[in-house]
Formats: C-alpha cells, structure tokens, sequence
C-alpha cells in the first residue's frame, strides 16, 4: 500500500501556515490527515501546533479545532468523542494531537486516564524532543547528551529519554504506532489502519526541527530517515499491548553519528558519550528485534 | 550601601538574581510564556552557587518540590504565568495552612485561559488573592520596575521566611521582559535576613505566641506537617476552638506584621485634590502622566504607587481618600483592586477606574486626558 492508495483526496491543510520553514511537524499533520480523511475533529494543546493551525485571521486546518488547556489533551479529547457518540456522530474521528511536553510531561496523567478507560480516539505525539514552541526547554523525550535552554549547566541532558511506547504498550490499547515523515508511506498506512480499530489509538511520531535542534531546513526529511537508519528510531506498531511487529528493517544499520553530526544540539559530545549513545539504541534495537508474536512488549 | 555597580538586567533577570542575592538555592518549575527566562537564568545559575534547579514534569510539581524543599531547609522559589499559577493553587493553600515559607512568581500575561501569552495585562490580582480557596491570608508583591523586582524579590523571600508565609511576586509581561539599570550592592553588603540557626528550648512548630521559626526536618526535631487543621504540635484536630484559633493565628501573622509587609510610595503635590493609586507595569504610565500634570501644568495631582497590593494597604488608601476629591485607579483588567480603593476610600473621595483589557499598556496620555478632564 502506497500513498497514492491511502489517499483520501481530502487535503484539509492549506497552505501559507505559520509553521517554521523545514517544519516536520506540519509535514506529518497533512499526512496523516489525508490518510484519514475529511471527517475529523481536532483536539490541540499548547504546542507548536496551536500556532501553526492558525493565527488570527488564519486557519491552518480545514475541520473542527478545539484548542486545550496544556495538561488536558487526552481529557478533553474523551469528552469530544463521547459527546459525539450520545449524539449519535460514530463517523467522525477525533484526533487529539500534542507535542512531547503535552504527552510526555504534563499530560501524561490524562493520557494514561484515557488509555486505561481505552476511549475511542486518535491521540497524537509528535514528538520534536523539547517545548520548541517557547524556545527549546528540556521535556522528558530530550534525549541523553542534547543541549537545551533549561538544563542546569553544564546544558547537557544526563539522562536518557522516557520511553512513551512501553508506557502505552503497559496500557494493552488496541494500536499503538511509531512513525515519522521520511516514510510518509509506512505513516499513511498506519493511520488508515488506525482509524478501522476501535478504542484508544496511539502514535509517537518523530519530528525533527530545524530551529530547535539546529540543523538546515532542508534537512528535516535526512534527519527523519537517518533515525530510522539509525534504529535510533525503528518503525514499529504494538497490537493490544501484546503483539509487536517492526513495519521496516533498515538494510543496513546507519551508524549514528551521522545523525548527531547535523545538529548543533548534540554539538560538542565527547567520544564516550556517542558511545554510550550507540551502546543504548543497539540494546533497544536488540531488544525490539526479540519480539515476537504473543510475546510481551518488551 | 555605598558600593553599588549598575547593571543592565531584564526584569526576570533581575527576579532571579535577587532571589540568589536572598540566599534562594532552590528553584523547581515549569516553563510557561512569559516567566521563562528565570527558569533559564537560575537553570545557569544555581549550579554556580551550589544550588539546585529542577525543571518538572507540570506546574503543580513546581511548587510540591519547592515546598519540599523549604521543609528541608532551603530558601525555594519557583516561576510561572497565568495557566501555571492556576494549578499551583491548590499547593499555595498547603504551604500557606502548613505556615511553608516559599516564593512563587507570577509573570502575568494576558488571560483568560491560553489569552495572549506574550501580551502584558493585569488580571490575576484577584487570583492571587483568592486563587485557593479556604479564608486564608496572602502577601502580593507588583514591582514597576526592573529594579523593584530585585528588591522586591529579596523582600519576598526574607518575608516570607520571616512570617513562614508564601509570598507572590505578581510581576507582568512588561516589567518581565523590559530592560533596565538595577543598581546592584557588592556582595555581602546586602542585609539579608537569615533564619535563625537557633532553636528555642520549648519551640513547637505551630507556636501561636510569636513566630515560630520552621526548623527544617532533619534538624533533630520530629514534627507533623499537614494541610489539615493542626494544633500547636502540628498534630491535627478537628476541635472547633482550634481551628478557629488556628485561623486566627494564620490572619493575625500578618496583621501583626503588617508595616513590614506593606510598601507603597507617594509622589506629587503635598496637598492633592486628584490622586491615582496604582501597581506594577502601569506606575510607570501614571509616573509620566503625573509629570506633565504636575512639572509641568502644576496641577494639585499625586501618585501613590502600591508595591505591596495585598494585604491591601487601608490606611494609605484611607489618608489619600481624605485629602483628595478624587481617586483614579488604572489597571490593565476590568477593574479589580479598584473595588479595594472604593472601599477603602469609604465616600470620601470619588473613585474612578480607568481600564484597559487589549493586551496593551495604559499609555501616559490616557491617564493625562481623564485628569484633564477632570481639572477642565
């Protein structure tokens, strides 16, 4: 299956947005959007998204948008679906889309709300690794060795990222899925995939950002394909919690300092700590490989 | 203080080196528009004093930690906006029925909900009032200026050391990111008050004859800390006559300690018939409308700027109402520590709002046209 086969034709972005230019995150929103097609509604918390769907009088995105206080994505996008369902609207898919901070740190607590209830939506993490939206402070999906503006000196994260994939598996939710736009195919067919199941559906979407990890516009698409490469990032989907099957298998494992060498974020990490990089996605990569069907995640 | 050097500081700067200058080693928060810069400045900072900065996982885990952190004996401040310092309510409740000393600022920008995080305003006067709920005191501090936040930083932590009372720095978007000279002392030359080492032989933490210093856990003092009604030991009760005693005790800190808590200042003309009373970012308007009023028009007009708004200094407001026919109160909200001047005021003087809710500051020219109004 292609994009040209998930397509729906519907293309509910319009152009001249104001996201940063190279943005992956807007990338990802138009495709996923045409995957699942015009009827939907979007549930946004503060991230870089409540400025990208519009500044006034602007509108970014052509369908329903609910902006959400920071710590109640997941919370409001239950309400949504379930005010919807009373009303008798099964269609329409509510999509509730968030940043790092939105998942990983301040709304977790919903999101594992809804999770364990297993409510019937879409929920989003597009994850650009720091709140980008405020000037690149520190979130708990910062990876190890990164530079950002909140961490006490010497600014250089000592600790690893939090894996938001095994915390949602631990949920056993129906879908859960990781993707990122350098393989827009693999994202698309998620998505569709995504929107015949019922229940909570889950996506870690990696998106790189130019301004924030320093890197060129133009290389948001490289960047997004070395992780991968790299299985710094591995495509991957979890079926109830149980089931894990990797969606693509590098032919051959990109080392991953070609990864950090194009942002300026990792700039200056001495030897041992690439190292100790490596060492961690080898291990995890391992680890994903063990898998199998019926297995426990991880 | 003869040894002064100046400085060029933004005024989150200045918030969080006046709260190192006051021996704060202790910051945990969240980063929310536009408060941000303390947190990146004391993330710089603290480390270099030995202290520790703790970027957390939401708003409401900045301030559990920082009381944490003062029950463990360390001077804590945390940062945050509107949104931020509506989920810290609850927490400032606790610290303030728990008697935890701690600062907590709040930068306001412009509300409600998400409003225009990068716009100045003054709404949350109110909220800082009122925010958590139960009848309990509050001490609210609103710099001007660059410089009256690093003095008035100072103040709030040594204040609320002093009292074992939270105290909230309600500063605003504009005095936040403005940039102006602070006149900083040498090291050592600023008195800071420090809490005394010093336990005495029949303390008990929640002591209603005086203040009771907090002596931190870990001290060799085994006590009880709770949000619940609590008698002296900190033990809790739900005995009618301690929990209103223990209210009591709770308002009457700061009644008792009230010329200490309380700064204003007065600028213009000895005997006014129009004064403004105002705070924060908009003294600076009134400041420049009060020149050309008076400099230069030599009209009977004067300032009193509140740098304390709460608890809400009566007794100035109530001798200002006296002297003057009319009092003009300027704020960037719909009109809320108005309703304090009115009622201060008791009739005696006229008392007008003057308001200004689009994310803009009250400009000089308009305070100056409704005082000429007025003298017309």
């Amino acid at each position: 299956m292609n994009l040209r086969e998930t397509d729906s034709g519907a293309e509910i972005l319009y152009s001249g947005h104001s996201a940063c230019p190279g943005c992956g995150a807007a990338l990802a929103v138009r495709y996923f959007s045409r995957a699942l097609g015009p009827d939907i509604v979007m549930v946004i918390t503060a991230c870089c998204w409540s400025i990208i769907a519009g500044g006034p009088p602007l509108t970014t995105l052509k369908c329903p948008i609910l902006h959400c206080p920071f710590p109640s994505a997941a919370s409001v996008g239950s309400g949504v679906k379930r005010g919807l369902e009373q009303k008798g609207n099964r269609d329409t898919t509510v999509v509730v889309l968030a940043g790092d901070g939105g998942t990983f740190d301040i709304g977790l607590q919903a999101l594992s709300g809804a999770a364990q209830r297993n409510e019937d939506f879409i929920f989003v993490c597009y994850d650009n690794e720091a709140y980008m939206n405020t000037g690149m402070q520190t979130s708990s999906a910062t990876p190890y060795g990164c530079h950002t503006n909140t961490l006490p000196l010497p600014r250089t994260k000592e600790r690893q990222k939090k894996e938001i994939m095994r915390i949602m598996a631990a949920h056993g939710i129906p879908y859960a899925a990781t993707a990122t736009v350098a393989f827009p195919d693999d994202l698309a067919q998620k998505f569709v995939k995504a929107r015949g199941i019922k229940g909570f559906r889950f996506f870690h979407l990696l998106i790189p950002c130019p301004p924030g990890w320093g890197a060129e516009s133009d290389e948001t698409i490289r960047l997004s394909r070395l992780a991968v490469e790299s299985c710094l990032f591995p495509l991957y989907e979890i079926r109830d919690g149980i089931t894990v099957e990797l969606t693509y298998r590098p032919p051959q494992k990109a080392p991953l300092e070609e990864y950090l060498a194009l942002q300026r974020r990792f700039s200056g990490l001495e030897r041992w700590q690439v190292e100790a990089l490596q060492h961690s996605v080898d291990r995890d990569w391992e680890r994903l490989l063990q898998q199998g069907e019926g297995a426990a995640p991880f | 203080m003869t040894e002064v050097k100046p400085v060029l500081m933004q005024g989150n700067v200045a918030c969080a080196e006046g709260a190192i200058t006051a021996g704060v080693r202790f910051y945990a928060g969240y980063p929310i528009t536009p408060s941000t810069e303390i947190a990146e400045h004391m993330a710089e900072r603290l480390p270099q004093v030995g202290g520790v900065f703790i970027q957390m996982e939401d708003e409401i885990a900045g301030i559990a930690a920082v009381i944490g952190a003062s029950v463990g004996g360390m001077r804590a401040l945390t940062a945050t906006s509107g949104p931020g310092f509506s989920l810290k309510q609850e927490n400032i409740g606790y610290a303030i029925m728990a008697e935890i000393p701690c600062v907590i600022v709040n930068v306001q920008r412009m509300g409600p909900s998400t409003g225009i995080p990068t716009a100045p305003a003054q709404g949350d006067v109110m909220q800082a009032r009122w925010g958590t709920h139960g009848d309990h005191p509050i001490v609210v501090f609103s710099p001007a200026s660059v410089y009256e936040t690093f003095y008035l930083t100072i103040a709030a932590v040594n204040l609320s050391q002093k009292l074992r009372q939270p105290v909230i720095l309600l500063m605003d978007e504009v005095v936040g990111h403005m940039r102006e000279k602070v006149l900083i002392p040498e090291v050592g030359k600023l008195l800071v008050e420090k809490a005394s080492d010093e336990i005495p032989p029949d303390w008990k933490p929640y002591d209603d004859k005086g203040l009771a210093p907090l002596v931190p856990f870990g001290s060799g003092h085994y006590y009880h800390v709770t949000g619940l009604f609590h008698d002296e030991s900190g033990f809790p009760s739900g005995d009618p006559a301690v929990v209103s005693r223990s209210l009591e005790r709770l308002h009457g800190k700061l009644e008792k300690y009230r010329h200490e808590v309380t700064f204003t200042s007065y600028i213009g003309h000895k005997e006014p018939r129009v004064a403004i009373v105002t705070y924060g970012c908009t003294v600076r308007s009134a400041r420049a409308a009060i020149k050309k009023a008076y400099w230069q028009n030599r009209w009977p007009v004067g300032l009193l700027s509140l740098q304390t708004i709460w608890p809400f200094p009566a007794k100035e407001v109530e001798a200002l109402a006296r002297q003057v026919e009319m009092i003009m109160v300027p704020e960037m909200n719909m009109g809320q520590l108005v309703g304090e001047v009115e009622r201060y005021s008791r009739g005696r003087a006229e008392v007008v709002p003057l308001n200004r809710y689009d994310g803009e500051m009250i400009t000089p020219d308009q305070i100056f046209d409704q005082l000429r109004r007025w003298f017309a």
